[in-house]
């Protein structure tokens, strides 16, 4: 079960309005606050509250991979030993290439792997540079990997939360 | 996409402005100050950034999950020519947040995003009975990194 952590509809409008980015002036929470009606110590309170109950995971620039370089970005998936995935996991998900790092089902037999760790590089081989030394890192816990890289984005959209629960 | 050149100044913003951005009257003046350059600077420069499409926002990541929502990655194996007729019907949802062809006998990847977990269950139905095709699903059990560490 998921909690449902205590988020009123001032959060929700104020998350309604910032989803996509934070206004570019020299005083961004007093334009939000503008925007939806209250005060810009309100504003600043409740992200601030969020921010600490890790609603908000950070506050700051968005990288583009692709508009950096980084053009190749290869999703590597790794049969890991199921007593061994969670100490192994934090170890891949520390290494400074790697962008995010899960652990998910298999589906067999299409599927063994149950770690997914992105990797992104400037090309493929670079990738797969980056690959080995996960396989390194990983060694005989890992039974079998692959590298999937994308070869097109179909769609791409950001995170939308609705401004009430009604909507 | 213009091509935009980074300059010392625009990589220290990237790398040292992923996460920490202020939460105070004047945090651009802030922010500032730290990365030794002016508040009008900083402004600038990541407005620049934007419309460049260098930073593909700037501002606060919300943590879906934690909101009340729910997010699983899903996989489909679809035959090569019908992928596009496929990926049409599937983006038309709009739970699917983001989708990737890659190169696997699992063709398509998307992400679900909802605004509560049961909904997750309901997508997945309904593409299924509207393709034709079976979703493979893979909810995290585990989440060991989001990343924060883009060097520019």
């Amino acid at each position: 079960m998921t909690t449902h952590p205590a988020i009123d509809n001032l959060d929700r409008r104020i998350i309604a309005v910032t989803q996509s980015g934070l206004p570019l002036v020299s005083d961004p929470y007093g334009a939000v606050a503008a925007e939806i009606g209250v005060d810009a110590a309100d504003v600043r309170e409740r992200m601030q509250k969020m921010l600490d109950a890790g609603l908000i995971r950070r506050i700051g620039v968005v990288p583009n991979h692709y508009a950096l370089g980084m053009k190749a970005n290869g999703m590597s998936v790794w049969d890991v030993d199921d007593q061994l995935v969670d100490a192994l996991g934090k170890q891949v998900g520390a290494l400074d290439f790697v962008s995010h790092c899960y652990c998910r089902p298999r589906h067999r037999p299409h599927w063994p792997y149950n770690l997914f760790a992105m990797v992104h590089g400037n090309t493929r081989d670079e990738v797969f540079e980056k690959a080995g030394a996960i396989e390194r890192l990983l060694g005989p816990a890992a039974r079998s990997h692959d590298v999937l890289f994308s070869t097109r984005i179909l769609k791409k959209t950001g995170l939308r939360i609705a401004a009430s629960k009604e909507d | 996409m213009m091509a935009h050149p980074l300059d010392a100044t625009d990589r220290a913003i990237i790398n040292e402005l992923q996460g920490g951005f202020p939460i105070s009257e004047q945090p651009f003046a802030d922010a500032a100050k730290l990365l030794g350059i002016t508040e009008h600077d900083l402004i600038e420069r990541v407005g620049a950034l934007v419309d460049a499409g260098v930073l593909s926002r700037f501002g606060p990541m919300y943590n879906a999950e934690r909101l009340g929502g729910a997010v699983t990655l899903c996989a489909m194996e679809i035959p090569a020519e019908e992928l596009d007729g496929i990926a049409e019907r599937v983006n038309s949802y709009r739970e699917v947040a983001h989708n990737y062809a890659r190169d696997h006998r699992f063709n398509m990847w998307f992400v679900l995003a909802t605004e509560s977990p049961d909904e997750i269950a309901d997508a997945i139905q309904n593409i299924e009975a509207d393709t034709g095709y079976r979703v493979y699903d893979f909810p995290k059990s585990r989440e060991f990194y989001i990343g924060l560490k883009v060097p520019a």
